[in-house]
């Protein structure tokens, strides 16, 4: 039999279920076709499937070389690069576990999860990771070797510790050598139920806990999906996000080596819509915060256009948003309204689609927070067929998918094949799902915790199932309150409302057992500025931007309207907003105001602030207050501000429109 | 990277300067300067406003010609030397108000700093003949590597006008590099930039002079900068030379201190 026809029996029979069975099926099956590719010096460099299968071979070897036995952790850290991702598969070649961190975290932050993990070898980046793991050594004895990509700065470290990529792949030369046979018997070894990732949840509380995903897990999920999505190797996937984020690593790591597609990965970070526009993805993920950008970006763009081209695009998304979502879900629109979409497509949403990057997106999903519906509506109404999806690290993704046709804003899809979801009698969403996490290393009582005797997972979301089927999710279980009165808070349902509007980045409200809403808000830097400058206003910098009455007063313009919004909502009326204040500094990760992932610590947040939202709930008009920011390199300084204080107009709650 | 290694790596005297004298009609901007600047060596040239620091620079790389005094590079002797020469011997500038060319983007800006090393004519480059082709994709190559190392990949197609400063500062950096140079002259790499991009910037001189072994030699006011990176470093004031020397023994120097502190003359 022919190899390919063999692996082609195999795929019906028995496809594989390891990590390494896949990339061996995908290095005999599509041996030539591209695999990863780079762009590096201008110019986009592939790896084919032999290619990586080749590289792969060799890392393992050398990682056995430096003591690395099945079962043991091997730390990853940088961004997504062609040779970090040889690195995971080598060390699940070998039955280790990669462990992937946040490349932008800083060196005390790694201690915790080098040390849990017992990392004995780090491959690392770059000269930035390096230092880090230098940094830290003291604190972690395990920590043996650091492997590093980029040579760049490196010439003169000498550290026995520290070795280079290409120096591994000659060590592993040299094992391979000395061990025939080594390799092959390595992946047989390797079972469906071993341990394959660990990934650590960025932590809204707490220690972040280690969630170990075996190979069965994740590979089922991502099959899952690719029969769903009809995912062929044909797809272009670009990867852009941190890969130590589950999502990420899902979307362009398991599911590459499942279906057999293409990722691409980006020149550099601040590449990434050019890197973008070049590849043209069929399968897109994006969470909403990048979707918002790229919408801030849009809006900023269009705001400095003439005033023709202006009219144009807003007469277009106005039609857009009319017809377009019914027409990409197939629904039954007039004649006449198609003919003039189909002169909006060529005139605006065409190019438009093309300027993101996005013409031949076939399918894309958001998901890692709720997606306000105005964003939501923006992206499927020029013909890009976004969906939600519903997932954590401990569900591997993919939990709820919403099906072509079926998508609504609020929803986040039907259960995908395997998974059963129940609602907890306190509203918390249960899973059951072959997808679901082995355990937490190390840690019994959170795994007790988090999933009880039957094997439900208690996802701390809260949320229903809609009448159709689809899952609705309100907000984390522990978030949801009361105000004073009784009636529903839901404050990151507010914050979604609020950040919808370009000029606002994050927002934060408060409002449990108090009588009333109050917000802090953090202004758009880009959209306020850009704003304030064709209005004429200087500006020094964020903290002084952010104190002009200007822009208190555009500011007030966005919460009434939210306030008008929410007016409609004979649930959520109660939570208009009455006082707001907008934050003297942008909220940071490297302060723990915002997580990694970009999420507001509310509680965190409420502490550190504790003097403004007393002066919120106390009527005061300003409010004097000094924080302590944290800079890149690590030192911290002090800004100090006289923060001011708005009232927002409310409206009384229009009663649910009968029928 | 400890200061022996450092220490070793530099190597013998490169440019020489002798009794330099410089003036303008009846104003002196130069008087009787003699410093020197070792093979890899970061060499700084610090001074209050108007102490002549632009002055000295403009006479290494043959701006002006110097009234007296002589000029060695690499042993050869020259009472003056000529922006042209400068540049053929492997001297590269950048500039304190920069002089880009606007309209162009990054990557042409930079190509600019390769004119020394093209080779084929303007006929040949024009219809891309044989050679001309082959010499373009080198050249192209190596501006890459730049546009890489200084990490500005974004903005490779941008109109240079329409970057931020410190982006146009790197984007001058990159255009002298691209010149291969032995020797690399900054007049004031820092001014006008935020606390980042300082670093940034400081750490890119440091990698240039690590990376491909650049002497250079710069201008700036910024005093921590220049302590934190610099090998030696030369004082100006009023066109004399006030100290010389490692920057702990140029920051002890009484002299420095008063023409720093403004300690009435």
């Amino acid at each position: 039999m022919e190899p390919a026809q063999r692996a082609l029996n195999g795929k019906t029979s028995a496809a594989p279920s390891t990590f390494p069975g896949l990339l061996l099926e995908h290095a005999t099956v599509r041996g030539a076709r591209p695999a990863i590719r780079e762009k590096d010096l201008g110019i986009w460099q592939t790896l084919t499937w032999s290619d990586v299968a080749d590289q792969v071979r060799q890392i393992a070897h050398g990682l056995a070389a430096l003591g690395i036995q099945p079962g043991m952790h091997v730390a990853v850290i940088g961004e997504n690069r062609p040779r970090l991702y040889i690195a995971m598969m080598a060390a699940q070649a070998l039955g280790a576990i990669p462990v992937p961190l946040y490349q932008d975290a800083v060196a005390q932050e790694m201690v915790y999860v080098l040390q849990d993990a017992s990392i004995t070898v780090a491959i690392v980046e770059d000269q930035e990771q390096v230092d880090k793991m230098l940094e830290v050594r003291e604190q972690c004895p395990d920590l043996a070797h650091v492997v590093y990509d980029d040579p760049r700065g490196l010439r003169h470290y000498d550290d026995p510790m520290l070795r280079s990529y290409e120096a591994l792949m000659t060590t592993g030369d040299d094992y391979a050598a000395q061990h025939p046979g080594f390799f092959e018997a390595a992946v047989a070894a390797v079972q469906p139920d071993d341990a394959a990732a660990m990934f650590y949840t960025s932590g809204t509380t707490g220690k972040p806990k280690g969630v170990v995903l075996t190979h069965h897990a994740l590979i089922d999920r991502a099959r899952a999906v690719a029969e769903l999505e009809q995912l062929t190797d044909q797809e272009d996937v670009l990867a852009y996000l941190p890969p130590a984020w589950i999502g990420q690593n899902m979307f362009s790591y398991t599911q590459l080596l499942v279906s057999g597609f293409t990722v691409n990965h980006p020149e550099s970070p601040e590449t990434v819509s050019i890197d973008m526009r070049d590849i043209g993805p069929t399968y897109y993920f994006a969470p909403p915060r990048v979707l918002e950008g790229l919408l801030t970006h849009v809006l900023i763009r269009m705001e400095d256009a003439g005033r023709i081209k202006r009219s144009l695009f807003h007469t277009c998304m106005k039609l857009a948003r009319r017809v377009g979502v019914k027409i990409l879900d197939g629904e039954s629109v007039g004649l006449w309204d198609r003919l003039r979409y189909a002169i909006g497509n060529v005139l605006i949403y065409g190019p438009l689609r093309n300027a993101l990057g996005m013409s031949r997106v076939r399918v894309a999903y958001t998901a890692g927070e709720a997606i306000g519906p105005d964003l939501f509506v923006f992206y499927r109404s020029i013909g890009i067929n976004l969906k939600q999806l519903y997932g954590s690290t401990e569900t591997s993704v993919f939990v709820c998918v919403q099906s072509n046709g079926q998508v609504r804003d609020d929803t986040v899809g039907p259960p995908i094949s395997g998974v059963d979801i129940r609602v907890a009698d306190n509203g918390e969403i249960l899973v059951k799902s072959p997808g679901l996490f082995k355990e937490y290393y190390r840690n019994p009582e959170a795994t007790a915790e988090a999933r009880d005797a039957d094997g439900w997972f208690h996802t701390g979301d809260a949320g229903y199932l809609d009448t159709d089927g689809q899952l609705k999710i309100i907000d984390r279980a522990k978030d949801v309150g009361k105000l004073a009165d009784g009636s529903l808070f839901a404050p990151k349902y507010l914050e979604n409302k609020l950040k919808f509007f370009p000029h606002i980045k994050e927002a934060v409200a408060f409002g449990a057992d108090r009588d009333h809403v109050c917000a802090f808000i953090n202004i758009d830097l880009e959209a306020v500025g850009n704003w304030a400058e064709r209005r004429g206003l200087p500006y020094a910098g964020y903290t002084d931007l952010a104190g002009k009455d200007e822009v208190y007063q555009l500011i007030q313009e966005c919460v009434e309207q939210t306030n008008a919004d929410l007016a409609n909502d004979p649930k959520l009326a109660a939570s208009q907003i009455s006082r707001f204040l907008i934050l003297h500094k942008e909220l940071d990760p490297d302060d723990d105001e915002l997580t990694r992932t970009r999420k507001v610590r509310r509680a965190f947040i409420a502490q550190k602030y504790g003097v403004l939202v007393d002066a919120l709930f106390a009527g005061k008009d300003s409010q004097h207050i000094e924080t302590e920011v944290k800079f890149e390199d690590g030192r911290t300084g002090k800004i100090a501000a006289d923060v001011k204080i708005r009232s927002a107009k409310t409206f009384p709650a229009i009663a649910a429109k009968a029928a | 990277m400890s200061h022996t290694d450092r220490d070793q790596r530099i190597g013998k005297v490169m440019l020489d300067l002798q009794n330099i004298s410089l003036s303008f009609g009846g104003v002196k901007a130069l008087t009787d300067i003699s410093f020197n600047v070792c093979e890899h060596e970061i060499r700084a040239i610090i001074g209050p406003n108007g102490a002549g620091k632009s002055s000295m620079l403009n006479v290494i790389n043959g701006v002006y010609t110097p009234q007296e005094g002589a000029i060695e590079f690499e042993g050869a002797r020259y009472s003056h030397m000529s922006p042209r020469r400068a540049a053929e011997m492997g001297i590269a500038r950048t500039f304190q108000n920069l002089a880009l060319f606007k309209g162009m983007s990054v990557l042409d800006n930079i190509m600019t700093g390769r004119n020394l090393q093209m080779k084929c004519g303007l006929l040949a480059q024009a219809f891309r003949w044989g050679p001309a082709e082959r010499e373009e994709i080198r050249h192209r190559e190596f501006v890459e590597n730049i546009i890489d190392f200084l990490e500005i990949q974004a903005y490779r197609k941008t109109p240079v006008g329409r970057l931020p400063y410190g982006l146009q500062k790197r984007v001058d950096l990159g255009r002298a590099l691209a010149m291969e140079p032995r020797l690399l002259l900054l007049d004031e790499p820092m001014a006008g930039m935020n606390i980042e991009e300082k670093q940034d910037m400081s750490r890119f001189i440091l990698d240039v002079n690590d990376e491909f072994g650049t002497t250079i030699v710069l201008i700036e006011h910024d005093m921590g900068v220049v302590m934190d990176i610099s090998d030696r470093v030369v004082v100006l004031d009023y066109g004399k030379k006030i100290g010389d020397g490692k920057p702990d023994e140029v920051r002890a120097n009484e002299d420095v201190i008063r023409a720093y502190l403004g300690v009435s003359h």
